[in-house]
């Protein structure tokens, strides 16, 4: 038995680390009143040039240099879309996950070596090795949680960090406003443009260590449509935390649960199709949403950012 | 005074917005401790003024002077830098955060990590040394209107502002906040600090200001010292003609009980009771007002009238049925009228045409609709003879509701509803930060309603419009009726006893 949730636990946190990074990166985002859906094509397409980068360099952190700048610049393109032309956030979200999602599915055709006829599919590069830490990774059951690559090391400092920036640092205050009411927040003497900039541009820049940690980890290597949907469960799971990075980590666990429950069903041929566990976490933010609606006063302290998906503009009524 | 410096200088200020001028060439001065008052119609340009001032409009043509210094104001961050600040009609506060963290934001040089404790510390004393009572630690939204107000002074005063602007400051409080605000802006002033503040209240004007401008349209009309001038001249100088501020009344018959409450209960958003038993009646042809500081049921009255919020307990009949928690839609057919408090969220659609939001009411039916269709033509036609009706000041009928200024917004609201009203009409602050002109039409038409055999429950917190509008005055206190009296008897001494909740 604890072997059993030994090995769970280790599935979850392999599977719940990208997202964590692309929920706590759609949060910051999103916090700033900008709604970015094209989470799906940003970590595809940093999955895939990550992975490039790594084939041919063989460098790590070079790879997710590379993916935070696909990400960010995705999301550079995003920001100026819906804050300085201010368009409609939705369609340019959905925009940047089509041409993300064919894009990548291109350079996976393209940017492998000639001997693979330019394929990327199938090859191996490096990736990112599992560190066992002393003395913990030896516990019992919980030592899975030391026995982890350094994208999940480097969230479990990400988690308690991004919580302390947004509620207890300057920065955050301003981004807290910018997202709740712009109006007040330039009044005030917030650039909210920029704000909105940095941190939408900031946001893709996790999402694509997010996506790189698909095909330089969990995979590894690429394959056509890696992601599995992980874009769209993203933007689920944000809402599932109530945009609190803190309660990113719940949302991540139960997907990456799931998962790994998942795999063990069918491992022992269970005859529940996998369609229903995939089912979950989207059953999971559906309720959140029902709860929040229903209960007024809860929505008041932790619901959306109220002037999220709106732009805005100074003398504009 | 001559020998004194303006610490602020406006001049040839012309700011345009699409179809309309809102400033034309306006010059203005301020001296340091002392208090100017703007005072101008609706849409005369006031506000347009002072958030050119704020930083939060660009001016088109003019130049500003701090302290005999040009200088460029592009944003708020540099208005505020030059020690301006400013308190708008609308609050600007984040609902969801709390009042330290209201007053910090934005602030250029707090450090990355805010001591929220020595923030705190700092606003309880500031609260004390000004009379700003408020809980550092509460949410926005927990707060009533006028606590919110402070926590928009405590904000300038916290970032060290020395010129405070004030849209229409009053508008939103009671008589007796109203009196405290008077005595903070009093204290500012013996600081040095200086004060602009826009209003419709003559009386205000004469007590608070050093100095007046009126504008009128956009441009500048006239410069006194309050000392100097009084309130007829100021009147006549803002409308451009001298303003009835007696109406008549003539002596009248009613008729059957329109709308009849019996021991009405209903909770607030938070779950408190804030209706513990209202009983009254209204006739037709009859105006009841009720008079009450704010915050003491008014709003959830309003509310379980309309259908907008359910009761706990009593009945509500109108028209001799039984209404209470049915939906908004079945009171409209009744023939019940609202004219809100909140005009923007709820009385009009801002994104929707002037002519659509004055069929909102009647566009169900025929000759509006046809067959599920609208017939656009009608539309225009019945708009455009509202607009003319109620001389509502808009460029075209087809211009976007929200950019009308506050009192043609409330025409607009008020022409859709006395069109729709059938018998019964609920009035919540219906001459609120209108202009006198305004004021006036909107009180004559009223009477003129209820003249016509409507019911009106008018809730005001204008004591004045009370005594010469309605025929009885009900004082609402923390969710109970204190007193019902006849107009002709009431006098400030006994409603301002009621409204504490002394029983007479």
């Amino acid at each position: 038995m604890t072997e059993l949730i030994a090995s769970l636990l280790a599935i979850t946190l392999r599977a719940g680390t990208s997202l964590i990074y692309a929920t706590i990166g759609e949060i910051y985002t999103e916090r700033s009143g900008i709604l970015n859906l094209g989470v799906e094509g940003m970590m595809l397409m940093s999955a895939v040039t990550s992975f490039a980068t790594v084939y041919y360099t063989a460098n790590l952190f070079l790879a997710i240099l590379v993916a935070m700048l696909v990400g960010g610049t995705l999301a550079g393109i995003h920001a100026f879309l819906s804050v300085s032309m201010r368009a409609n956030q939705v369609v340019s979200g959905l925009s940047i996950t089509l041409f993300g999602s064919g894009m990548a599915s291109f350079l996976g055709q393209r940017l492998g070596p000639q001997s693979n006829s330019g394929y990327l599919v199938g090859l191996v590069g490096s990736k990112f090795e599992p560190i066992a830490i002393p003395l913990f990774s030896n516990l019992p059951v919980i030592g899975a949680v030391f026995k982890q690559d350094i994208l999940t090391y480097f969230v479990y400092l990400l988690l308690p960090l991004a919580w302390f920036y947004l509620y207890r640092t300057r920065n955050g205050l301003n981004l807290r406003a910018v997202g709740e009411n712009p109006q007040t927040a330039d009044a005030m003497g917030i650039n909210v443009a920029k704000v909105r900039y940095i941190y939408t541009i900031l946001g893709g820049m996790l999402v694509g260590i997010g996506g790189a940690h698909l095909s330089l980890s969990y995979a590894p290597g690429w394959t056509e449509n890696i992601t599995g949907g992980r874009g769209w469960i993203v933007i689920a799971l944000v809402i599932f935390s109530m945009w609190n990075p803190a309660r990113a980590v719940w949302g991540a666990i139960l997907f990456g649960g799931i998962n790994a429950v998942q795999f063990r069903l069918q491992a022992s041929g269970t005859t529940i199709p996998a369609s229903y566990l995939n089912m979950l976490p989207y059953l999971a933010t559906i309720s959140v949403l029902v709860v929040l609606t229903w209960w007024e006063t809860l929505s008041k302290r932790v619901g959306a950012p109220s002037a999220l998906a709106k732009s805005y503009m100074r003398e504009e009524k | 005074m001559e020998t004194k410096t303006p610490i602020l200088e406006m001049k040839g200020i012309t700011k345009r917005f699409p179809n309309v001028v809102a400033n034309d060439h306006v010059d203005l001065e301020l001296y340091p401790g002392e208090v100017l008052a703007l005072l101008g119609e609706n849409g005369a340009g006031k506000s347009s003024l002072m958030n050119v001032l704020a930083g939060l409009y660009r001016a088109d043509e003019g130049e500003i002077f701090i302290r005999g210094k040009r200088v460029e104001i592009n944003s708020p961050r540099d208005a505020m830098l030059l020690g301006i600040g400013m308190v708008h009609q609308n609050f600007m506060l984040v609902d969801t955060m709390t009042v330290a963290e209201n007053i910090i934001m934005g602030m250029s040089d707090l450090p990355f990590i805010p001591d929220m404790e020595d923030v705190s510390k700092r606003i309880r004393e500031l609260s004390k040394q000004y009379n700003l009572q408020v809980d550092p630690l509460s949410y926005i939204w927990q707060l009533s209107v006028g606590e919110q107000q402070r926590v928009e002074i405590l904000k300038l005063i916290y970032r060290g502002a020395e010129i405070l602007i004030l849209d229409e400051p009053t508008a939103v409080l009671t008589p007796r906040e109203s009196k405290e605000l008077s005595g903070v802006i009093h204290h500012m002033t013996q600081e040095g600090k200086s004060a602009i503040f826009i209003t419709h209240k003559m009386e205000e004007v004469i007590t608070f200001s050093d100095w007046v401008r009126v504008l009128h349209k956009g441009r500048l009309v006239t410069v006194k010292k309050t000392r100097e001038t009084h309130p007829q001249e100021l009147a006549r100088l803002m409308v451009g003609r001298d303003v009835l501020f007696r109406l008549e009344k003539k002596a009248r018959n009613f008729g059957d009980v329109a709308l009849e409450l019996k021991d009405v209960r209903a909770l607030d958003d938070k779950g408190l009771p804030a209706l513990k038993g209202i009983t009254l009646n209204i006739r037709s042809g009859e105006i009841l007002g009720i008079a009450g500081v704010a915050g003491n049921g008014q709003t959830q009255l309003v509310e379980v009238l309309t259908g907008l919020r359910k009761t706990t307990g009593g009945t509500i009949r109108i028209f001799d049925e039984e209404k209470a928690n049915k939906s908004p839609l079945e009171i409209i057919n009744t023939g019940v009228s609202h004219i809100p408090a909140d005009r923007i969220a709820r009385g009009i659609a801002g994104d929707m045409s002037v002519a659509n939001n004055l069929v909102m009411k009647c566009y169900r039916k025929p000759p509006l609709v046809k067959k599920g269709v609208l017939h656009p033509s009608r539309i225009l036609d019945l708009a455009h003879r509202m607009i003319d009706l109620f001389r509502i000041d808009t460029p075209t009928p087809q211009t976007h509701a929200k950019f009308l200024s506050g009192g043609n917004i409330q025409k607009t609201i008020l022409a859709r509803e006395l069109d729709a009203c059938r018998g019964l009409l609920i009035a919540a602050y219906p001459s609120r930060g209108l202009d006198v002109g305004a004021t006036e039409f909107v009180r004559n038409q009223m009477i003129a309603q209820s003249q016509a055999g409507t019911a009106i429950l008018l809730i005001s917190e204008d004591l004045e419009e009370l005594v010469t509008v309605a025929d009885k005055i009900a004082v609402l206190f923390e969710g109970r009726i204190m007193g019902i009296v006849p107009s002709s008897e009431a006098d400030t001494e006994k409603l301002g006893m009621l409204m504490t909740g002394v029983k007479v």
